[in-house]
């Protein structure tokens, strides 16, 4: 691969199309706009094409195949909203099952498809990753002979360069054109351009930095990409559920077991139907409104006193009232508000009676509070009775083989065996009265009992469910975000513009170009013409019938390019 | 003091309409102008000026509510749609200075105008957050996704005056047909506000015993005479329009029955207006275009768009994120909105990169510019009103 040897000395890579020097085109392009896209460098996909890296970084580096993936990625992710995406669906619901019974055939083929878990696709984050490729390789081929090309750029331009600007004029009226330059350079000094002058001649620049504007966000986005790739690993990202009783403590997932929560109290607080403010829209509503769901929760820490078999010492950290958008946080965790169940039953307080009036008057007093959570097997009273549970069911069902049973430890529909033995009785051997118990129902079980143990009170109380997330990943993301929008901040509210004024065998020669904002370039050319004999140049571009597009369309003319 | 603020947003209504007068006479008042010896027409710097003074009575509506209600007015459809119609004529106060461009002002108003009405239809009392919506970031982030949309929205009236002003309107081709298209989608908005304010100046309602959706029975009330019914549906009210069709449980009838009732009363406008202009309505604008210079408004709506795109990804996505991250302890979940946001982003994000490459500049880029507003719109009333998600609070 030679290297291009301009006229004016400077010595380019192969490929280049405008000297990175002094502009001259070292290519022969037709058309009257010279192609000033990256500066005419040369880029490494546009010079390189044998092996089979060559093509794949080819490949990823055109832009048109970034846009591509963009585009696909665009009308992949649309086609997940169409039904909801699986996490969506009613909870208890089978997707097997929900799609088609929702939505009919075209559900059905949503599910066999995969899209009710579009997100989360294979092929999607393939489309991802792609597009992250195409971020590194697109930046890498632009950046590093751009930068070399603005570093190099020399004052004085050659004509076929300045000529072939959108922005060109040619003024042989001035008298003194070295003069005129200078009027002019103290116009655009207090405009803020970056003036160089060599022999005579002027190049003013400005925003120059915008041009990094690009390769800044998209740094930004491939970190924030690898941040959400990392959520991957186990230890990066922490997603769990607890739920707590009130008075509970309990120990917080993913901690170790070295942090505790304890439910100090739950409540739903609803809006005011009488408060006029809101009246009218919670009259449309139909139904209350929530205001607030709050816990008041402890933070508890096991304090380690570094024996070993001590049991666990709890200390408070903190108390915080934790809500809907006002998560708790320690060390990198949170505990956010997500459910709730109220009125859930804790206890129950029993009496026992009898038939016999005499009999009755002496154990009028006896009362006993079952906890439906950890409940004591047995109670014994002072006058000898002794009442024991046989089998607690917390939640009652009768199962599959026709027997008494539980679905799990939630205490949502409690039957209690009792077995309950008078004074005269030995629970060693004999058989005591046996009833079976539960809400609105006691069934004797061995015959007719003397006794009656009669639900006298029940307790209830809330629980609320918090989701508990830890993720490491969220630093990156952070870093990533911050950089993007500081690129896309340079980029787009930020133009580089660049004025030539020359000085040829006293001809002023004078031309511009810009990135974008070719309007405000137009504006400094107007102040310029204001205070020096140097005409505001014509937007070549406008003579073109159909606007600039035509006269860009001289890049495929001169070389292979895949844009 | 709910009462006062809508007062004031009335008056920015006017003075927005007082807006395209001027910037209407601006354009079509020169040569009147010229006839008594001025050479200079104010009308353009007027329409300006009023458009400024419509702004800030709308930000008083803005204020006024904001301080009655207890938060940001931005939580519901009505408050939003209100909104994005006032950010989009900020969007025209930041954008015309630097291009000074009448045509801008006079497509552009009018647009305000219809979104402003459009919200309208909206229930308009002040509703209490949910626990959700209980953050300050509900004001950072709508109030950045809300000035975003609407200066990419001035990117789209940039894209439409280019169209109308290159377009071949006497030969008959795809690219007319879209546009007339458009001008139908507009004039479709209008019959939908002239229908629900006529019918309901009226007092129109027909109330319907149905079967839903869950298989019961139920009642539903219609403010526009049934075309379509509900399902099963039957007749309460007496003296009322008997439905055409009937309707499929799982359909909102009613909904259905006031998107035919604008489509065919948007059809029936644009045919008088076909009857009238006797050539496309695009084609009747355009010798009104003939000052326009297609690189400037080509330029303009790029220069829209890469003002609007950074503000767009900060608020759509960055804030988004943020808070999606306290309130639903997640920074992103593939809600509807989320993806629909996201999309926009991807899109605007393909305008900027294509704007690099020969040939998309011009007519395809003014397309873009089209289309990305037609995303804008779809994500916010398709996407909250039809498709359920968490956004959907309207």
């Amino acid at each position: 691969m030679e290297k291009v040897k301009c006229e004016c000395g400077h010595v380019n890579p192969y490929g280049t199309y405008l000297c990175e020097s002094c502009g001259k085109p070292l290519k022969e392009e037709e058309g009257k706009l010279a192609n000033m896209r990256y500066e005419g460098v040369a880029r490494r996909s546009q010079t390189y094409k044998k092996s089979f890296i060559d093509k794949i970084w080819n490949f990823f580096s055109s832009v048109k195949v970034g846009i591509w993936i963009i585009v696909i990625l665009l009308l992949a992710s649309s086609l997940g909203t169409i039904y909801p995406q699986e996490m969506y669906i009613p909870a208890g619901e089978n997707p097997t099952t929900y799609y088609e019974e929702e939505y009919g055939t075209t559900g059905k083929l949503y599910y066999q498809l995969g899209f009710h878990n579009l997100y989360g696709s294979w092929w999607y984050m393939l489309l991802i990753a792609a597009l992250g490729i195409s971020l590194v390789i697109c930046s890498l081929d632009r950046i590093v002979p751009l930068h070399r090309a603005l570093k190099t750029q020399r004052v004085t331009r050659h004509t076929g360069f300045l000529k072939r600007q959108r922005f060109f004029a040619k003024a042989d009226t001035a008298e003194n054109p070295e003069e005129e330059i200078d009027k002019a350079e103290q116009v655009l000094l207090k405009r803020r351009y970056k003036v160089r002058r060599e022999d005579g001649n002027l190049l003013a620049e400005k925003g120059r930095f915008s041009r990094w504007g690009p390769y800044v966000n998209h740094i930004g986005l491939i970190i924030f990409l690898i941040g959400a790739m990392l959520r991957f690993f186990p230890a990066m990202y922490i997603d769990e559920h607890i739920w707590v009783r009130e008075g509970e403590e309990v120990v917080i997932k993913g901690t170790d077991g070295e942090y505790f929560l304890r439910n100090d109290q739950f409540f739903v607080e609803y809006y005011d139907e009488e408060d006029e403010q809101f009246r009218e829209a919670l009259e449309r509503a139909g139904a209350p409104v929530v205001e607030t769901f709050q816990t008041n929760a402890t933070l508890l820490r096991r304090t380690d006193n570094g024996a070993v078999g001590v049991g666990t010492e709890l200390e408070e950290v903190k108390q915080q009232e934790i809500r809907v958008n006002e998560p708790l946080t320690f060390e990198g965790f949170s505990l956010y508000q997500v459910d709730y169940k109220l009125n859930e039953l804790a206890e129950f307080t029993f009496a026992i009676e009898t038939e016999d009036e005499e009999l009755n008057e002496e154990i009028a007093d006896l009362r006993f509070t079952v906890d439906l959570y950890e409940p004591d097997m047995v109670y014994e009273f002072d006058n000898g009775y002794r009442i024991e549970i046989m089998e607690y069911f917390p939640n009652f069902y009768i199962n599959d083989n026709g027997t008494p049973d539980t679905v799990n430890r939630v205490p949502d529909n409690p039957r209690i065996i009792f077995e309950l033995f008078t004074p005269d009785m030995d629970p060693e051997t004999d058989t005591g009265e046996i009833s079976l118990i539960g809400i609105q129902m006691n069934e004797e079980i061995n015959g007719e009992n003397e006794h009656t143990i009669r639900m006298v009170d029940l307790d209830m109380l809330n629980v609320t469910a918090l989701t508990v997330r830890r993720d490491r990943t969220i630093p990156i993301l952070i870093v990533g975000g911050a950089i993007f929008m500081i690129g896309l901040v340079q980029g787009s509210y930020w133009h580089h513009r660049r004025i030539w004024l020359q000085n040829r065998d006293g001809e002023i020669w004078a031309a511009g170009h810009a990135n974008k904002n070719w309007n405000a370039l137009k504006n400094d050319f107007e102040a310029v013409s204001k205070s020096a004999a140097i005409p505001v140049p014509a937007d070549q571009a406008d003579n073109e019938e159909a606007g600039p597009e035509e006269t860009e369309g001289v890049e495929n003319k001169n070389g292979p390019t895949k844009q | 003091m709910v009462q006062l603020s809508s007062n004031f947003l009335l008056i920015a209504f006017f003075l927005y309409l007082a807006s395209t007068v001027f910037f209407a006479v601006s354009i079509t008042g020169r040569k009147f102008k010229n006839k008594e010896g001025l050479e200079n027409n104010k009308a353009g710097l007027f329409g300006y000026i009023t458009a400024i003074l419509a702004f800030l009575a709308a930000m008083t509506y803005f204020v006024l509510r904001w301080i009655a209600a207890g938060h940001a007015p931005v939580s519901n459809m009505f408050e939003y749609t209100a909104f994005l119609g006032i950010m989009m004529s900020f969007g025209l106060i930041i954008i015309y200075p630097i291009y000074k461009n009448n045509y801008l002002g006079l497509f552009t108003m009018p647009i305000v105008m219809l979104i402003i009405a459009y919200a309208s239809m909206f229930p308009r009392e002040v509703q209490p957050l949910i626990p959700a919506l209980q953050s300050y970031w509900l004001t950072i982030h709508v109030i950045t996704v809300a000035l975003a949309q609407g200066v990419l929205a001035i990117g789209f009236v940039g894209g439409l005056l280019y169209l109308i002003r290159v377009i071949d309107f006497t030969k008959k081709s795809k690219k007319v047909k879209w546009l007339e298209f458009i001008m139908y989608s507009l004039v479709s908005v209008v019959a939908y506000i002239s229908l629900n304010i006529g019918f309901n100046a009226a007092g129109y309602e027909a109330t319907f015993n149905y079967i839903n959706e869950r298989d019961n029975e139920s009642v539903v009330t219609y403010t526009m005479p049934a075309i379509v019914g509900p399902n099963q549906g039957e007749l309460v009210t007496e003296d009322r329009m008997e439905p055409f069709f009937s309707t499929p449980a799982n359909i909102v009838s009613q909904d259905l029955n006031t998107v035919i009732w604008s489509l065919l009363g948007g059809l029936v406008l644009y045919l008088i207006l076909r009857a009238i202009f006797r050539k496309p309505v695009g084609g009747a604008i355009q010798p009104l275009l003939k000052g326009v210079n297609p690189n400037t408004v080509d330029e303009l709506s790029y220069r829209s768009i890469a003002i609007g795109f950074p503000l767009f990804a900060l608020g759509g996505l960055i804030f988004a994120m943020i808070w999606a991250q306290i309130a639903w302890t997640r920074f992103w979940g593939w809600d509807p909105k989320e993806v629909w946001a996201l999309i926009t982003f991807l899109f605007y994000a393909a305008y900027l990169h294509l704007r690099l490459s020969r040939g998309w500049h011009g007519e395809k880029s003014a397309w873009m510019c089209v289309i990305g507003f037609a995303i804008i719109m779809f994500n916010l009333i398709f996407v909250n009103l039809v498709i359920a998600g968490l956004h959907s609070y309207a």
